[in-house]
């Protein structure tokens, strides 16, 4: 199986829980268990040969002048990830169908966790950085909607957001980082990074990018001093906790430390930044376990220590560190994600996590003790578990690297043993300390998923070669890009200094928690930090400066927010011309004439007026109304028929709509702005127009830069499109993809404003506003019988004039566009002469239709092409010779041209006939 | 003819932006189809201007550049469909508001 089938599976599949939702939650747990299975499998698959050394690539490229690529690589790294993904999700898949209660919807949690595990899967296979940042701001996304999952509670929500602001915002320096990180390196690709590691730290932006990506890394991982978020997503269900927060996503900030290696590691930013990081990040998450009273929470600190402590190896930049790192996080994930799945139990059971309560559940569940008891002596480090391995391990290392390291690590350890013993001891040994309801072991639904990975912990403990061995080879020398072999083994000889420090850690630890009612008054006595309480001061300053922005920028007025919009277009306009040299255009001028420059003056004098007169709305709009026809003018002037065509074609639909709009609205426009603010008003204008003005007069006066592509277009209008018309290949050919997207936008703003009306419609207040409007005098006779009659004789001639014009697109002016305005415009004069009622009657064929058969004509014109194995709107024609005509020819592209027609015609008729169904309105609520 | 072109497009600007800075939905719309009028002809003007040379194959040897035209015909249309959304987004502000204001205050 492809790597990209592997990480695109688990979104493939996400759906599927939610729909076989419907058929009970074990088909819910099935789907979703069978996408995470086939996943796995197929990871699995590679396994010999990445376990071997070798990497498996698949590389689909998008953009390679950009770097944009869909690469994936699988390497032993990733390899070791993915299967901690896959794998532990496939348990988790299993807990949650048994840990959810009936009343919560699996299938969209399980959809929810799918998506994760595909986001997740997505980092660790990616070799593309861009690739990797997006599955990176997705694992965010989606474990926001885990996290929150109990959106009634508030801290629940409270603790999804806190997750997504700090590791949303992480994703952000992250981004920026890698982004460095590639320019730097020269590739986006990060298997390339990795070999340039001397070009990279020569580069004077190495600290930039370093510590951007290591505060994306930390805030992921919960490094101190960002770890605060972590505890407080423990709000999640338990599953979420179990996969998420101990397992995959915060790890994710280890991958890419991991990833990243060989390209920082060894300078000296690295080791000092990452394992003072760790060090301090083991050292104080480890004391706060100790002091936690709720199981989940004791959990959570415990894991931020713990991932310290692999942060700390990674930062130490040796080999044999990077190979412990590798070690201990397969021993973390299996021991932890069981402790966090057996905490959700005994909540379950005793309907209580808080350490001050429970006690003495070894009698009553002595299963889930077994298990517990197993899982967390690895955690403290116990012989023979993995945790002691990955413990001796780490405490060699810091013995290597002087005193101090070894006396913090060791005090470290000294707070893991005491907290993992209190885990044990408080909640499943002595005697109750509340009355709890009869707590039993769960059913083997619950119990098997950590069951497992008890086994696992066991396991590897005592077989760390046969088990680990080869998956921890594999992933230190993907790491390290050396060759690695490890000698895992429990007993190192009695002078391993790791031995003393670990027996001294056990011993002092043991002591530690037998002083547990001193120290824990003496916590409670000492003040500290709230986090929470920081974040939110912090949050709230950041949304009030946002608002305060936002309302200074956006008022809730218009004016104001387009004229801050215009001043800043005006800046970067003049910045721009400010900054660059300038030399008079070389393009020959066209000599004045006559009569184009008679419609000029009438064009200007029509426009400005417009601005002067602007009060008297109806002359407003007359002028507007003539502006455009003069416009349509210069189009023709200047060899642009169909343009000419368009333009008049569109401007008498527009006027028609504004004139029955102006029937709701005032008739005149109030003298309302003050002086001074017409005055900036006239300033903002008069600057743009020179702006616009100036660089339509520098663009016209000189030759185009580049040779325009359009000579392709004109070059190929005949023999490639079969048509003359330049301008009508290009928009049902060239670029019919343009406008079918086009045509499809026209058609949804005719349905939107359908539905604005509707729901105006069906609203009291407007209604009743609409029955109050003083809609002025009517005339006489609103539609004269003369009128009338001409425009019924009309109607075929206009009619035919469409055909005309539609047929005859391809190779002269005219096509779908005019043809369907023209066709638009004689129904509508229908409704003008005859009035609505009377030519509503006689409608055949609904608006919506019209628009609907417009899209699918053009859809399945394009798709006609597929069938053929051409992309999609490929166009073909033929020449056809029909006895007692003259040989004309066949085009899908005219196909394509009626579904514009009768999409264009669908939009301008339904939104002209809603603004009428108004007008018929206030008519039918006027008394008599 | 290039001067008269410049200047048409600065005055639909003016024209444009001056009516969408007002505090009424009318003029505003009226702004916004000044304003449609400007970029439609600039656009068409960045393919050069050439007159009698309609890019129609086997009437001219140097035609008109067909592109911008090709671009400026759909903008004209969409430009429509625009304009219909916003003269019923007021429709609505104004029957269900009371009033025909854009900039967030209450009719005096």
């Amino acid at each position: 199986m492809s790597p990209a089938l592997i990480a695109a599976l688990p979104f493939l599949g996400a759906l599927l829980p939610a729909l076989a939702a419907r058929a009970g939650r074990n088909a819910a747990a099935l789907a979703a268990g069978a996408v995470s299975l086939a996943a796995f499998l197929g990871l699995m698959s590679h396994a010999p040969a990445v376990l071997s050394g070798t990497a498996v690539t698949a590389r689909l490229d998008w953009v390679p002048a950009l770097g944009l690529s869909a690469s994936f690589r699988l390497d032993g790294l990733a390899f070791l990830f993915a299967g901690l993904i896959l794998g532990i999700g496939l348990l988790i898949i299993l807990y949650a169908r048994f840990y959810l209660s009936e009343k919560e919807p699996l299938g969209r949690f399980l959809t929810s966790l799918l998506m994760f595990q595909g986001a997740m899967t997505g980092i660790v296979l990616s070799d593309n950085i861009l690739m990797l940042l997006i599955f990176w701001e997705l694992t965010s996304l989606t474990s926001f909607l885990l996290i929150g999952w109990s959106q009634d509670r508030p801290e629940s929500r409270q603790g999804a957001r806190m997750a997504l602001a700090v590791t949303g915002g992480g994703g952000l320096a992250l981004i920026a980082g890698m982004l460095i990180l590639g320019q730097i390196a020269g590739s986006n690709d990060i298997s390339v990074i990795v070999t340039r590691a001397a070009e990279i730290q020569a580069s004077p932006l190495c600290l930039p990018a370093l510590i951007l990506i290591l505060i994306g890394a930390f805030t992921k991982s919960a490094q101190f001093p960002f770890h605060f978020w972590l505890p407080h997503a423990m709000a999640a269900p338990t599953p979420v906790s179990a996969y998420l927060h101990s397992a995959t996503m915060v790890k994710a900030g280890l991958y890419l430390m991991a990833r990243l290696w060989p390209a920082f590691s060894g300078t000296p930013e690295w080791t000092v930044i990452v394992t003072a990081t760790g060090l301090a990040t083991i050292l104080i998450a480890a004391k706060i376990a100790f002091f936690q009273t709720d199981l989940k929470a004791l959990l959570a600190y415990s894991t931020v220590s713990h991932l310290g402590l692999i942060t700390f190896l990674l930062g130490l930049g040796t080999p044999a560190a990077a190979t412990a790192a590798m070690l201990h996080i397969l021993a973390h994930a299996s021991f932890k994600a069981a402790l966090f799945m057996l905490a959700g139990i005994v909540d379950h059971a005793a309907h209580t996590r808080d350490l001050r309560r429970l006690g003495g559940l070894a009698r009553a569940m002595p299963l889930t003790f077994a298990l517990a008891a197993i899982a967390s002596l690895s955690m403290a480090g116990i012989p023979p578990l993995n945790g002691f391995l990955s413990k001796e391990a780490m405490l060699t290392e810091a013995a290597l690297s002087g005193p101090l390291v070894a006396a913090v690590a060791t005090l470290a350890a000294l707070f893991s043993v005491a907290y993992s013993l209190r885990f044990l001891a408080h909640a499943f040994l002595g005697q109750p300390r509340a009355q709890l309801d009869h707590p039993r072991d769960p059913g083997p639904g619950l119990w098997a998923a950590p069951a497992v990975l008890v086994a696992i912990v066991l396991a590897s403990g005592l077989a760390p070669m046969a088990t680990f061995g080869p998956l921890v080879d594999a992933a230190a020398s993907a790491t390290t890009g050396t060759a690695i072999h490890a000698h895992l083994t429990l007993w190192h000889g009695l002078q391993a200094p790791a031995l003393y420090l670990s027996l001294a850690a056990f011993g002092a630890g043991l002591m530690t928690l037998g002083a547990w009612p001193r120290l824990a008054a003496l916590w409670a006595a000492t003040p500290r930090p709230d986090a929470k309480a920081l974040f939110d001061i912090a949050l709230a300053g950041l949304t009030a400066t946002a608002r305060r922005l936002t309302r200074a920028l956006q008022g809730g007025g218009l004016p104001r927010a387009l004229a801050i919009a215009t001043a800043t277009l005006l800046a970067a306009g003049t910045w721009a011309f400010l900054s660059a040299p300038h030399a008079p255009g070389t393009r020959a001028l066209l000599p004045l004439q006559a009569a184009p420059a008679a419609v000029w003056a009438v064009l200007m004098a029509a426009t400005l007026a417009t601005a002067a007169l602007h009060r008297d709305r109806l002359l407003a709009l007359l002028l507007t109304g003539i502006t455009g026809l003069l416009l349509a003018a210069a189009f023709a002037w200047t060899s642009a028929p169909d343009l000419a065509l368009t333009q008049v074609a569109v401007e008498v639909v527009a006027i028609l709509l504004m004139l029955l709009a102006l029937n709701f609205l005032p008739r005149r426009t109030p003298a309302e702005s003050a002086p001074p603010r017409r005055l900036r008003d006239l300033a903002l204008a008069a600057a743009a127009a020179l702006g616009t003005g100036s660089l339509a007069y520098a663009l016209m006066t000189r030759d185009a830069a580049f040779a325009p592509i359009s000579s392709f277009h004109w070059a190929q209008s005949k023999p490639g499109a079969g048509g003359t018309n330049a301008v009508n290949t290009i928009i049902v050919d060239f670029r019919g993809f343009d406008t079918y997207g086009e045509i499809i936008v026209l058609g949804i703003a005719a349905l939107i404003l359908f539905a604005l009306a509707e729901s105006l419609l069906s609203s009291r207040t407007a209604t009743a506003r609409l029955a109050a409007l003083d809609t002025g005098p009517n005339s006489g006779d609103p539609h004269p019988t003369m009128t009338a009659v001409a425009l019924r004789f009309l109607l075929p001639v206009a009619l035919t004039v469409a055909l005309y014009l539609f047929l005859r697109g391809h190779n002269l002016p005219g096509g779908g566009f005019v043809a369907g305005l023209v066709t638009a415009i004689a129904l509508l004069l229908q409704y003008l002469a005859s009035g609505y009622v009377r030519s509503d009657a006689r409608r055949r064929f609904d608006s919506h239709a019209f628009i609907a058969a417009g899209v699918l004509i053009a859809t399945a014109t394009g798709a006609a092409a597929l069938g053929f194995g051409l992309p999609f709107l490929t166009s073909g024609y033929t020449y056809v010779h029909l006895p007692g005509l003259e040989q004309f020819e066949l085009a899908t592209a005219a196909l394509f041209d009626l579904g514009v027609f009768f999409c264009v015609l669908g939009a301008v008729l339904l939104s002209i006939a809603t603004i009428s169904r108004l007008a018929q309105q206030t008519r039918e609520r006027e008394p008599g | 003819m290039e001067m008269l072109f410049a200047t048409a497009i600065g005055a639909l600007t003016f024209t444009g932006v001056y009516l969408m800075l007002r505090l009424r939905s009318f003029p505003m719309i009226l702004g916004l189809t000044f304003l449609s009028y400007a970029v439609n002809l600039f656009l068409f003007a960045a393919g050069r201007l050439t007159p009698d040379a309609a890019p129609i194959v086997g009437t001219t040897d140097a035609p008109a550049d067909p592109l911008p035209q090709a671009l400026v015909l759909t903008a004209i249309v969409i430009s429509f469909g625009m304009t219909a959304v916003i003269v019923m987004m007021s429709l609505g502000a104004r029957l269900e508001g009371g009033d025909d204001r854009v900039d967030g205050q209450d009719a005096p």
